[in-house]
């Protein structure tokens, strides 16, 4: 538990020991917010609460607005600069909210065709909003991800934004710990996306409920901060509200010079505070699992929980090795969903869509993963539709500077404008009903990327290797 | 916030788990300004199944959902707890919940009590033919055969949905906390404030 004095603490009671602005003799306490990224569908009604109360946002300087979730990834823009209009009325509109809600409460806001434009837990880190040692919220579960950077973060309900927009605090009470200690090197072809697949199918949908998993391990260390926002952004998965992994060289090399991170003497200041940020020797967490990077090959999922992973030299489980009759049903159920057999290799299951793209998976390290695989191939025949989709406008200018998107359109991808597309079908981007897709996403729950569409996760190599064969593929066999 | 007291009547027995919250209210249904009307989505998925417990007349109007462990899963969108409220839906009980889920269900006045599975299978039961009581004073879930299921809430919780509390207006008593905080992390920490871009 957090607030124990003169011993070894851990990185999450650190942040949040820093950040008790009072506690309740109940032990609910008033954390301290430092950075509220707000986006276009789940503020609406958060904003409506605030103007029905007469309330006002206490610390607008600390709050950003982008939109990401109902943006179409194609054109916004004609020739002229005038924006094209969104066709689906209710998205206008959220997106129309937003636009008017930002300024009207002072907030600093990124319109829809803006370069820094993208999904939030892109442009969070990005723009160096997000810091090591602060806390983060969004009224979005994937806020997690901002936990790669050190940083407490955690997803929110609209009331929750109402809150936090009127008071900079929320009412909560600290989280068990748990240590996921990730140790050796990764295997030829293997990506940190396999490694949190691997992590999410050990311990389950709701292994981590409860808590905030804190990665550490050498295999964690050597991941880049891209590698790092994939892992901890899939700690809800695990059932997790936050992820954590301990600031270093790595992530003071990558927020220098970012627009919104502290310059000079004030850099220097906030560097020293975060090297004391790591957790204790000795710090000790509620629970505690152990991966070996050896054992981890390159993952996909079969089911419709995210805990349903497999090796893609693997098959579809047999029902019968399902020793609880409710997980059993639930499998039976999810085959029936995906179409898929028991037994079935996992080699052997066609694709029709390939999503490259989501907060999980949409960086430029993920993008130059799927070109290596995409370079000189094409997209397969049977293949319907294989969007790329980077996760903000600075991505987008990166991957096109170094011709990724070249790879990609010459292969037969389309390139797209930054957003959250398919990942969750609330924009015009969906797999129809009975398709699959092969998407590195975070969550392939029943109907999530469109009604009846059937979803497997996993890496953007992976999900590249599947776009040019037509079929879930074993990268490595395509590499080097 | 609606204030929680007692509720009795029918559940629906759900019991299925893992049920995220793309299945309590598809994305599609997010794209309002409003909070109303969710119940019209609520289960889309589940309801277009023969023979879903939602399309049951004999549990029409529950107030009380039973479901499996980890219910609530998945995307933060506090439409779930719109959606189950506007259902008629005032309490959930299932062996463990998201954590997100159970807070923005507090929020909305529907209290989420946890009991262990073998009591969800036997209230999965008795809810087929007969009512469920939830009694939050006492914390106790029984059943017209004498069932007895004590229940853990969070004392903050229990007492806030008892009084049907607005969590912010409690918050703002503490703005001078707030603002001391404010005031010496300014000094401590100045880098909180965001360079302008």
């Amino acid at each position: 538990m957090a607030g124990r004095m003169d011993q070894p603490k851990t990185l999450y009671e650190k942040i949040w020991d820093a950040h008790v602005v009072e506690k309740r003799d109940d032990g609910t306490c008033i954390l301290f917010i430092d950075r509220h990224l707000v986006h276009e569908v789940t503020s609406p009604q958060a904003f409506e609460g605030l103007r029905a109360a007469g309330r006002t946002v206490r610390r607008p300087d600390l709050t950003l607005a982008v939109p990401d979730h109902n943006l179409p990834t194609t054109a916004r823009r004609d020739a002229k600069g005038n924006r094209i209009p969104i066709a689906d009325p209710q998205s206008a509109q959220q997106l129309e909210a937003l636009e008017s809600n930002a300024p009207a409460f002072g907030i600093r806001y990124i319109e829809d065709a803006a370069p820094e434009q993208g999904i939030v837990h892109v442009v969070g880190p990005e723009q160096g909003f997000t810091l090591p040692g602060t806390t983060v919220v969004c009224g979005d579960s994937h806020t997690s991800a901002h936990g790669a950077l050190g940083a407490l973060a955690f997803g929110i309900g609209t009331s929750e934004v109402e809150h936090v927009l009127a008071t900079q605090t929320l009412l909560l009470r600290p989280s068990k710990t748990m240590e996921v200690c990730v140790e050796g090197a990764l295997g030829f072809g293997v990506t940190p996306k396999d490694v949190i697949l691997a992590i999410i199918g050990r311990i389950g949908a709701a292994g981590g409920t409860g808590h905030v998993i804190e990665y550490t391990g050498s295999t964690i260390r050597d991941m880049s901060i891209e590698g790092r926002l994939t892992v901890s952004n899939m700690s809800i998965e695990a059932g997790a509200r936050a992820g954590l992994i301990a600031p270093d060289g790595t992530t003071y090399a990558y927020l220098k010079d970012r627009p919104m991170a502290p310059q000079g003497a004030e850099w220097d200041k906030a560097l020293r505070w975060w090297t004391t940020l790591p957790s204790d020797p000795g710090a000790v967490y509620d629970k505690r699992v152990e991966l070996a990077a050896s054992d981890i090959a390159p993952n996909v999922t079969w089911g419709t929980s995210p805990e349903d992973v497999v090796a893609i030299t693997g098959a579809v489980p047999m029902l019968d090795s399902f020793t609880e009759e409710s997980k059993r049903e639930a499998a039976a159920k999810s085959l029936d969903y995906m179409g898929l057999s028991e037994g079935q290799a996992m080699q052997d299951v066609a694709v029709d869509n390939i999503f490259i793209g989501s907060c999980t998976n949409s960086r430029i390290e993920d993008l130059r993963a799927a070109a290596e695989v995409a370079k000189g191939r094409k997209v397969a025949d049977g293949v319907k539709q294989a969007l790329i989709v980077p996760g903000s406008g600075l991505v987008k200018r990166q991957a096109e500077a170094e011709g990724l998107d070249r790879i990609f359109t010459e292969a037969g991808f389309e390139w797209r404008e930054p957003g959250c597309s398919m990942c969750l079908a609330m924009n015009p981007d969906k797999v129809p009903p009975g398709e699959r897709c092969a998407s590195t996403s975070n969550r392939n729950f029943v109907g999530r990327q469109g009604p009846g569409a059937r979803t497997h996760l996993l890496s953007p190599a992976m999900a590249a290797a599947a776009a040019v064969t037509g079929r879930l593929t074993d990268v490595r066999e395509l590499m080097g | 916030m609606k204030p929680f007291t007692q509720v009795e009547g029918r559940a629906y027995p759900f019991g299925r788990k893992n049920v995220d919250t793309d299945v309590i209210i598809p994305a599609h249904w997010l794209k309002t300004v409003s909070r109303e009307g969710m119940g019209q989505g609520a289960f889309e998925t589940v309801r277009k199944e023969e023979g879903n417990v939602f399309d049951d007349p004999e549990y029409e109007g529950a107030a009380i959902l039973i479901a499996g462990d980890n219910f609530g899963c998945g995307s933060s969108r506090e439409h779930a707890a719109w959606a189950l409220d506007d259902m008629g839906v005032r309490c959930v009980i299932a062996p463990s919940y998201s954590d997100i889920f159970s807070g923005n269900a507090f929020k909305n006045g529907i209290l989420a009590v946890e009991l262990p599975q073998e009591a969800i299978d036997r209230l999965m039961e008795v809810a087929r033919t007969d009512p469920i009581t939830v009694d939050l004073e006492n914390q106790v879930v029984t059943t017209p055969f004498q069932d007895r299921f004590e229940f853990q809430i969070d004392p903050f919780r229990k007492e806030s949905l008892l009084a049907g509390r607005d969590e912010i207006g409690l918050t703002l008593e503490s703005e001078g906390a707030i603002g001391a905080y404010e005031e010496r992390t300014a000094v401590e920490r100045p880098w909180l404030t965001p360079a302008t871009a």
